[in-house]
């Protein structure tokens, strides 16, 4: 199935931007890390790779185009044996995205004038366009919950969206809510330490705040409710977790060979796609998971009673989505095949922007990866998510020049950063997952037996 | 096998013969069984005919007040026997009616006794229970005695009124509701000892017909299950037509003569008083019918007099279910009715939701009617809610005032945090056909702001159903 590009955010409050050059055309065969085109905003201008492999089938939104909403498709990558066509027939699929990759919206966009010669042309754009800010389910898509399950929600900062109903025609009811908020849920997950931190009062008062910027100079946007809860949970993570991070190098070009081999080897299933498509990240949460059974002292969540050990390594994934992120968990990943957990991260994906996952899908797990390399993030220091260990935050895949038998040569080289909580795991511990982990990337075909 | 079925119910009730239309509708083969009245109870011997009784009352206060109307009606009088015979009229009518159905959807009707024989099995016998004369007669094409089998049984047996020692009905003197169905004549004093719905709307037809009425309650008020805010004004209006009521009281020795008794009542404060009456109603409640139905041989589960059922009205044995007032309290027939149905979509493989018991709404058709559903003021308080409640008068109501009714409240009582409609308590004219709005309103989860938001008609009592949710946060009109 075709696969959409879309407008990425350059940061998390972008809305829209100007997309000032393309450096592909039509035809045009790309790799995953290729740069094709270049956005700009306000305050920068940012190079955008391609996630993924393929054909520029189409380009959807001319260079020079100003606010270009984000999200928006902005081209669209064809597979092996897919013909522009192709774009016309099928809605654009929801790609496989790492962490913090731009989220998908579902809807078609406008042709770019004069595009090429055979493909049919594409459906005209909606008549409006859902506001960016919008919601839980896809636009036009009406949540049914009774009033007083509405308010109850609001009440416990619970997003309708995650809970599914089960009232006539599946209505939300109260039932649904007071079930989400004892199972609780995406907007209040709980995290449980022996001892409640008192919470930390917030260093300036929004009073202050405010009289240090004119009045009329800004809009007040309130707060929806994960953006409650991101702030509630990484303000405690980071003010009582003692964070401290390892960073090492990994050489990525075995990897990538392993990958286009492993991909192109991919059956074709009964719908003559692939059966699977591996991405890097994907290699990453194996890898993170088969490092963490190697060095299983690291498996651990820390509770004031004791450590709790782990047998399993489920991983999280942050996962980007409009208005904030979250962290679908693999479960057993160590066990899992790589096309498995392409395929499950595909589903997460799709699902998490919607808004869709269950609670068991983004609860528990023993460790995370953030991935910004598609951001051209080289590193950067990932925050620890409660009840897990440790994070791994990863940087682009980039050739950089290295020095192998006192010669320089070219390697594709990504950096990685485990952010680790010191009272559950020491630093030479850290050290010993993270070159388990550097062993598993570097080696990959080790993973696999 | 002709004697085989997907679905068998015991007793053709209301609970029963819905249960047993909604199990054809969904295309089980169906059969009922019944030993003595298609419609049961309900529309034999309670609901139906009570109501026929007191829409007579009703239409003869409404003459003896004439005047009130600017209407001439010189000593208006009535035939009691004639009262009775438009009574059982409407309940044959209405009888007739289920047969029709349950033919109409092809449900085997089969007359007589059942007994659960063994897991899926029952046999049918002749009833053993002499049935309640007048009877309409046993409908057409029915199956008899023999032993059927289905894979789910259904027991939808009912009740009976309980029998309090000392209080021993006697068919003569000491009746049930059965003999205060068809009166001979009218008594010119009675004592009703209970004063449930069934104990008051007998208190009020033969108050309303001119016998010299006492209730005599054990606990403190009357309607005891009502808000007490209700019961109170209830009382006073009924106290206004001539019904002497004692509370906090009972009824400890009762001495019978040839035609007449004479009660000794112990009164609240420890007083005794003797009181000779015509005729003594006992309704202290029902119980349900759970013997010879060889519940104890299958090891199905009872507790105090009924079936223990889950909220599908599963039993602890597989493939027998028990709804209605066999299953337990309470014992109203809406109530048994939604239990069968969620019953047999269960077995049909359906998702159905169990009955959500505070959202059956319960009436009394006394003079003034009482109506509510949901908890009262004190059962929220208890509960652990921070309530508001609303109160709207009939005094406040246009079209109260121009029926000559300003006499009622409809009072709400909602969760102050959440805005839910945790009740709605009624006294006063056709309440009982205003409550299902707000029954309507909970079952649906709606808040304050969308009861406000509701269009109610002018003029209507239902205004009032508004205002008073508009009083509970201080917005009320008319007041």
């Amino acid at each position: 199935m075709p696969t959409p590009i879309l407008m990425p955010a350059l940061s998390p409050t972008m809305e829209k931007g100007k997309l000032s050059k393309w450096l592909v055309k039509e035809g045009d065969e790309v790799r995953s890390g290729d740069v094709i085109a270049e956005i700009e905003t306000d305050k920068a201008t940012m190079e955008v790779e391609a996630v993924d492999e393929g054909l520029v089938g189409k380009i959807m939104v001319p260079e020079g185009t100003d606010d270009v909403p984000v999200n928006e498709t902005i081209a669209v990558l064809l597979g092996d044996g897919e013909d522009a066509s192709a774009i016309a027939e099928t809605p654009p699929a929801a790609p496989v995205i790492a962490a913090s990759a731009p989220p998908a919206q579902e809807r078609p966009s406008a042709p770019a004038a004069g595009n090429g010669a055979a493909a049919q042309p594409l459906p005209a754009p909606a008549p409006t366009s859902p506001p960016q800010s919008a919601p839980a389910t896809p636009a036009g898509e009406r949540i049914f919950a009774s009033p007083l399950a509405r308010r109850i929600a609001a009440q416990n900062s619970i997003e309708l969206s995650v809970i599914s109903g089960s009232g006539p025609h599946g209505r939300i009811v109260k039932r649904d809510v007071e079930a989400a908020i004892a199972g609780g849920t995406a907007a209040a997950p709980r995290v449980e330490p022996t001892a409640p931190p008192a919470a930390p009062a917030p260093a300036i008062s929004d009073e202050a705040v405010l009289k240090l910027f004119e009045e009329g100079s800004y809009e007040i946007v309130p707060h929806d409710s994960m953006r409650k809860v991101i702030a509630k949970r990484l303000t405690q993570a980071k003010s009582t977790i003692p964070h401290f991070y390892l960073s090492a190098d990994c050489e990525l070009d075995e990897l990538l060979a392993l990958r286009v081999k492993l991909n192109g080897n991919a059956p074709k299933g009964a719908d003559g796609k692939p059966a699977y498509k591996i991405s890097v990240n994907d290699f990453v949460i194996k890898a993170l998971a088969v490092a963490l059974q190697r060095v299983p002292d690291a498996n651990v969540t820390w509770t004031e009673e004791g450590m709790l050990v782990h047998k399993t390594s489920d991983v999280g994934v942050a996962v980007a989505i409009p208005g904030g992120l979250i962290t679908p968990v693999v479960r057993e990943a160590h066990s899992k095949g790589l096309s498995v957990i392409a395929n499950e991260m595909k589903d997460f994906a799709a699902r998490a922007r919607e808004r869709k996952l269950l609670p068991h899908e983004y609860q528990g797990g023993t460790t995370a990866v953030s991935n910004l390399g598609m951001f051209g993030i080289n590193n950067f220091s990932a925050v620890i998510n409660p009840p897990h260990a440790t994070i791994l935050a990863v940087g682009a895949g980039q050739k950089r020049p290295v020095v192998l038998d006192d010669e320089i040569s070219i390697r594709t080289i990504m950096t990685v950063t485990l952010s680790t909580d010191h009272r559950a795991v020491d630093g030479a511990l850290g050290a010993e997952l993270l070159g388990a982990f550097k062993n598993c990337i570097e080696e990959p075909a080790m993973m696999l037996v | 096998m002709a004697n085989e079925y997907d679905v068998l119910i015991i007793g053709a009730g209301p609970g029963g013969y819905v249960t047993a239309i909604r199990s054809a509708q969904l295309g089980l083969k169906t059969a009922i069984v019944e030993r003595e009245h298609l419609g049961g109870i309900c529309l034999n011997w309670g609901c139906i005919p009570t109501k026929a009784l007191l829409r007579s009352a009703e239409i003869f206060d409404y003459m003896k007040h004439g005047k009130d109307y600017g209407l001439i009606c010189e000593n208006p009088s009535f035939d009691p026997a004639a009262v009775v015979k438009r009574s059982r009229a409407v309940s044959g009518r209405l009888n007739g009616g289920v047969g029709h159905l349950l033919k109409k959807n092809k449900v085997d009707v089969i007359w007589g006794e059942a007994r659960l024989s063994a897991p899926g099995k029952i046999s049918v016998e002749k009833a053993s229970k002499q049935a309640m004369e007048p009877q309409h007669p046993v409908p057409k094409n029915v199956l008899g005695k023999g032993t059927y089998s289905a894979k789910h049984i259904i027991v939808a047996t009912g009740a009976r009124p309980r029998v309090l020692p000392g209080l021993e009905p006697d068919g003569k003197l000491i009746w049930t509701y059965f003999e205060a169905m068809v009166p001979p004549s009218m008594p010119k004093t009675l004592l009703v000892v209970g004063s449930g719905a069934i104990g008051i709307e007998f208190a009020s037809f033969y108050n309303s017909m001119g016998s010299d009425v006492t209730v005599v309650e054990i606990v403190d008020q009357i309607l005891p299950v009502e808000d007490a805010e209700i019961s109170a004004i209830a009382r006073k209006q009924l106290e206004r037509h001539g019904l002497k009521i004692k509370t906090g009281a009972k009824v400890s020795k009762l001495d019978k003569s040839a035609d007449s008794l004479t009660a000794t009542i112990e009164l609240s404060g420890g007083k005794t008083e003797t009181l000779n009456v015509d005729r003594v109603i006992s309704a202290v409640g029902v119980v349900g019918n759970i013997e010879n139905l060889g519940l104890e041989e299958l090891g199905i589960k009872t507790d105090r007099g009924c079936i223990v059922a889950d909220g599908f009205g599963r039993t602890n044995v597989p493939g027998v279910y028990a709804i209605g007032d066999v299953s337990g309290p309470p014992m109203l027939a809406h109530k048994a009715e939604h239990e069968g149905v969620i019953c047999v979509e269960k077995i049909a493989g359906l998702d159905p939701h169990p009955l959500q018991k505070n959202l059956i709404p319960g009436c009394t058709y006394c003079h003034p009617q009482v109506a509510s559903v949901g908890l009262t003021q004190e059962a929220a308080k208890q509960a652990g809610h921070d309530i508001k409640v609303g109160r709207f008068p009939f005094l406040g109501n246009g079209k109260a005032i121009a029926l000559g009714e300003d006499q009622g409240l409809i009072k709400t009582v909602f969760d102050a945090k959440t805005g839910q409609l945790l009740g709605a308590h009624m006294v006063g004219a056709e309440v009982t056909e205003l409550i299902q709005g707000y029954v309507v309103a909970m079952t649906l989860e709606t808040t304050e702001q969308d009861l406000m938001h509701t269009v109610f008609p002018h003029p209507t009592l239902s205004e009032m159903m508004h205002e008073s949710v508009l009083d509970a946060y201080g917005r009320v009109i008319h007041m």
